[in-house]
């Protein structure tokens, strides 16, 4: 079930995060009036970096370096940028996969942010069970602590079957419980860890497991990728959110038999694809989320 | 070990009548229809395959490959295809209808495209 913006201010009123997509001052950039904790980060989601099909991008090989220009021109600079996996398109080839991370890797070092968070996708890490992820961008799954927040990445990718597994599993466990009950806690994954719809391979075949051990902590929002569209939801008290992609939109979840790229459209050129700028908000524990086109224009 | 044998047998039988009730499994009964389905980068042979609802039919899979999956949600029915042996998956089709199936292992370039059809008739 798609949650729209009027679900989620509802579900704010009992929880504890607030999706205000379209209501934070951080995202025009020009009224930012941030309390001396709040921090503001970028994530980047789906470049897909190898694709080549002119058909659904016309702009393949310059729609990420568009991006890149974008976030650069922010007027202010994210503390950090994290990329949600699928940095590049899947070959069948090795040697091609390190190529095309290498080149993914030069093009997003002209970021100004320099501290920049890796995770992997599918295509990037479910052929060689991320081998190539970690010679070029280190580990696939991980922690970090930023300003009050503690940020966890779970790779769900890595294991062509779609899960964590039981040794990821059990290792964030491990981490949840040096958290408070109240820490503020945000999950980055590439896969929703939830059911969106399998059959598209939308899910975390084992994700309800991830989401039972995140369950008794009350702050926890999930930002994923994978679906190359917005998509907001709530499971309990936790909220995740789907950003899009920045090689090819997706259609909605189900709306046709067979999930292939949307075709370019040279009337709404880019349409689609962009990226999202998050505010957090600490003392009122939320989240404001903005959406940025390609070119930086506030959607 | 008599015992444990009793025993097996039993949860087995209690297994078998519970997916019975349940019409989507069968613990395959005799003469039962063995399907060979192979699968390799990146489709299925036969990709197609016409079942009878009501009939008891085994699919053994085989992998040529590399893992990858079977998943026809239509009939509530996955299983991993991994190299090196045969993967049985017995059921009893319980409806009348065209099930597309997919790969829901993630397989390489052509992983979108690994897709088939069961054909479930009277």
């Amino acid at each position: 079930m798609k949650v729209d913006r009027r679900d989620f201010l509802k579900l704010a009123g009992i929880g504890t995060v607030v999706f205000s997509s379209r209501l934070g001052k951080w995202d025009n950039l020009a009224n930012a009036a941030p309390g001396k904790d709040d921090f503001f980060f970028v994530q980047l989601s789906d470049t897909h970096w190898g694709f080549a099909n002119p058909a659904v991008n016309k702009d393949f090989a310059g729609t990420l370096k568009k991006a890149v220009e974008a976030v650069n021109h922010l007027k202010i600079q994210p503390d950090f940028i994290m990329f949600t996996g699928d940095l590049t398109h899947v070959t069948d080839d090795d040697k091609d996969r390190r190529t095309r991370m290498s080149q993914f890797k030069d093009i997003v070092s002209a970021l100004k942010v320099k501290t920049i968070r890796f995770m992997p996708g599918e295509h990037d890490a479910g052929l060689d069970e991320g081998a190539a992820f970690k010679e070029f961008f280190g580990k696939t799954h991980y922690t970090f602590n930023h300003k009050g927040v503690h940020f966890i990445v779970l790779d769900n990718v890595s294991d062509p079957t779609s899960t964590i597994g039981d040794a990821q599993l059990e290792w964030l466990s491990a981490d949840l419980k040096k958290q408070k009950k109240d820490s503020r806690i945000v999950v980055f994954t590439h896969r929703p860890l939830f059911d969106l719809y399998p059959d598209w391979d939308w899910y975390t075949r084992d994700g309800a497991k991830a989401i039972e051990v995140l369950m008794p902590y009350s702050n926890v929002t999930v930002f994923y990728g994978h679906i190359h569209q917005e998509h907001h939801k709530n499971t309990g008290h936790i909220a995740h959110h789907a950003a899009k992609g920045l090689m090819f939109p997706l259609p909605a979840p189900g709306s046709v038999p067979v999930k292939n790229p949307i075709p370019w459209d040279a009337n709404q050129p880019y349409k689609g694809l962009g990226f999202r700028g998050v505010e957090a908000k600490i003392k009122e524990t939320r989240y404001a989320i903005s959406e940025f086109s390609v070119r930086g224009e506030k959607i | 070990m008599k015992s444990m044998k009793t025993r097996i047998l039993i949860h087995g039988t209690v297994a078998a009548l519970i997916l019975i009730s349940t019409g989507s499994y069968l613990i395959a009964a005799e003469n039962e229809q063995v399907i060979q389905i192979t699968a390799k980068r990146f489709e299925y042979s036969p990709k197609e395959i016409t079942l009878k609802k009501g009939v008891p039919v085994v699919l053994e899979f085989t992998s040529l490959d590399r893992l990858h999956g079977f998943n026809c949600s239509g009939l509530g029915i996955r299983m991993d295809i991994r190299p090196g042996k045969v993967n049985r998956l017995r059921l009893v089709p319980d409806k009348v209808g065209t099930f597309p199936f997919h790969c829901d292992n993630f397989c390489g370039s052509g992983h979108e495209g690994m897709r088939g059809t069961i054909m479930v008739t009277e």
